[in-house]
């Protein structure tokens, strides 16, 4: 693969806008001892969200709760979910530590558009998580 | 004249106080006052904090009421054993398929020398503890980057970087770098003293031969008859080390609370909890989930979900309250706690935390590697191998801590099913025990952000030293104590001390209010 070295500055960085940087990082996981490696809103959902509103996004009840992210009003906008990622509330750890803003940004938007939720509009950008960190 | 006046122990304790010998914060069983008449005290939470509060108040004569959410007490303090079953959040269940008599601890492991508070508990309550190893030289230290991913023994790693910054700091000296900061008698001194610590020859060098090999071991070793004689092996030359890095592991276990000695409670951890359940008795209410705290001029009031009653919900009083549920939990339980200490709970998450036990059908880690007890660390991202401190050379599957890691490690052992944990745990330790899987029989993990009564680990703080004082303080009719209210934070002596701190300013706080 030496496709890269064809291309220029301008055109490579054209064709990231266009193009999904990885479709499937399945592979990236332990990568780190510090940090979550993986890179799509999918990937890091299910390396570290997962732990606790569960792989569907249904949350669980023990003696308290971790609370649904499925069919959940919250995510209409990003900006609550992104500071609760960030900064974390009561039970939920903040992730600042371990998640840069790019994932931060994958991983709201992506909760925001699955599990029920229908919210693809306005998405959670780097810098919106950068002016929040 | 404190000797002759006040005994040993008062000399001692003069002793603490110049400096001499280190005093513990913990000093001998709680004094209380004799109880108010009458004086109820409800405690929420039968783990370690709480039931040492429920112990002491009743032996004081308070009337005592603990609540559980759980069918067992402990709380963190837990044992996992043959025949076991956890269910998860989430509904992943595991069922321990250990042999009889095996163990695991997924909580608490290990009770150092220096945690006096709950060693008195184990004297006063006859928990027969055993030595737990937590360093062997003979264990590994691994990278999966230096040394081509072979483990190194420990010893290795250890007396090379010892013997190679003596040698350097013996040329040094004696180049006379140190000649403004050190006399010639120092110099003598730390010469002689580096010799010894760093198995430096006659000449202040550390060189491959038997003076190194004596600390680090042998090609081969000091035999008997024809070929008795030792051959000294190879130390590692000084870059080889620094590159590997393995030295960082060197330090682990000498801090102050994971060092020897240190022990475990015989047959598991969770035989501190049942002491302390059976001398409490039916003082604790079990399957009762606390879902509302108020308090007015009156007393305490909680009401709870009962399990054991189809969820049907109860009431009790008090006059006061030790609640001792994790803030993780706290933080969703309807209370009127004044604006700092719920600010507190507010604010405080649990640490991500994974532990995976292992059971093997054989001890080959004692059979073929000679390596009895003790951890072996890596920068795989299991952490470490604990090997089992009991049983040695049995002949029965044994079980070992396969895996002990945090942070962004955690998370993600956490967010996978409890069967792949443990697949990825047996490939990972193979890479340094290749008989892993053909010797493996059973696991179990235990994620402790999807442990339903913690909702995680231990409690971390927003800004410990700015909230402390909040937390800790007694609000009106309730004190809340547990290892996240202390400076101990995850270990139980940080419970214990929370927890007998607690009540002491609950016992004046009683007597107070009734002489007024």
């Amino acid at each position: 693969m030496r496709m890269h070295q064809l291309f220029t500055p301008a055109l490579f960085a054209a064709t990231l806008a266009v193009v999904p940087a990885i479709a499937d990082d399945s592979d990236a996981w332990f990568e780190s001892r510090s940090v979550l490696t993986q890179q799509t809103g999918e990937g890091i959902y299910k390396a570290v969200c997962a732990s606790c509103h569960m792989p569907d996004g249904q949350g669980a009840t023990g003696a308290a709760s971790y609370p649904a992210l499925a069919d959940n009003p919250t995510l209409e906008y990003p900006e609550y979910a992104v500071m609760l990622t960030l900064h974390g509330q009561a039970a939920m750890p903040p992730l600042r530590g371990v998640l840069d803003d790019e994932q931060i940004a994958e991983v709201v938007n992506y909760i925001r558009t699955s599990f029920g939720n229908d919210y693809p509009d306005d998405p959670a950008t780097p810098e919106m998580v950068s002016q929040t960190r | 004249m404190v000797g002759a006046a006040g005994g040993a122990a008062a000399m001692y304790q003069a002793m603490g106080m110049m400096g001499v010998a280190h005093a513990s914060p913990y000093d001998g069983p709680i004094q209380l006052e004799r109880a108010p008449e009458g004086t109820k005290v409800l405690v929420l939470g039968a783990g370690i904090a709480g039931m040492i509060a429920a112990m002491e108040l009743r032996d004081a004569g308070y009337e005592v009421e603990v609540l559980e959410f759980r069918d067992v007490a402990g709380g963190r303090c837990w044992t996992m054993r043959a025949g076991d079953t956890y269910e998860e959040l989430g509904g992943f269940t595991q069922t321990v398929d250990f042999a009889e008599g095996n163990y695991f601890n997924p909580g608490p492991w290990r009770v150092p020398y220096n945690h006096y508070g709950i060693l008195d508990y184990c004297r006063r309550l006859g928990v027969e503890l055993e030595p737990l190893i937590q360093i062997n030289n003979h264990a590994y230290v691994h990278s999966v980057d230096a040394f081509d991913g072979k483990p190194v023994r420990y010893r290795e790693i250890n007396a090379d970087f010892r013997g190679h910054i003596s040698d350097l700091l013996s040329k040094v000296t004696d180049q006379g770098a140190l000649d403004q900061v050190l006399s010639d008698e120092d110099k003598e001194n730390l010469l002689a003293g580096l010799r010894t610590f760093g198995a430096l020859n006659s000449d202040n060098a550390y060189v491959s031969g038997n003076d190194a090999s004596s600390r680090r071991g042998y090609e081969r070793p000091p035999g008997g008859g024809v070929d008795g004689a030792p051959i000294a092996n190879e130390i590692l030359d000084l870059s080889t080390l620094l590159d590997s890095g393995l030295w960082s592991r060197l330090a682990t276990s000498e801090a102050l609370n994971g060092s020897m000695p240190i022990f475990q409670p015989k047959g598991g951890m969770d035989m501190i909890a049942r002491a302390m359940a059976d001398n409490l008795g039916d003082l604790v209410r079990y399957r009762k989930r606390v879902t509302q705290i108020r308090q007015d001029d009156d007393g305490v009031s909680v009401t709870y979900e009962d399990l054991e009653n189809d969820g049907a919900e109860g009431t009790t009083s008090a006059d006061y309250c030790v609640c001792t549920i994790p803030f993780s939990i706290l933080s969703q339980i309807d209370h009127d706690f004044s604006g700092p200490l719920s600010n507190v709970i507010q604010t405080m998450h649990y640490a991500a935390s994974i532990k995976v036990g292992l059971e093997f059908k054989r001890r080959f880690w004692e059979e073929d590697e000679h390596i009895y007890g003790g951890t072996t660390y890596t920068d795989l991202p299991i952490s470490q191998i604990s090997y089992p401190s009991n049983d040695y050379l049995s002949d029965k599957p044994g079980v070992v801590l396969g895996a002990y890691s945090w942070g962004a490690l955690a998370y993600q052992y956490s967010s996978i099913e409890p069967e792949d944990r443990v697949r990825r745990t047996v490939e990972w330790g193979s890479q340094i025990h290749p008989q892993m899987p053909e010797e493996f029989k059973a696991g179990v993990s235990v994620a402790w952000h999807r442990v339903p009564w913690t909702l995680g680990c231990y409690g971390l703080w927003q800004d410990k030293d700015a909230q402390y004082d909040d937390a800790v303080a007694m609000d009106r009719r309730i004190v809340c104590a547990g290892e996240h209210l202390s400076y101990l934070p995850a270990w139980m002596e940080g419970a214990v001390l929370s927890s007998l701190d607690a009540i002491r300013r609950l016992n004046e706080t009683a007597i107070a209010a009734a002489g007024e």
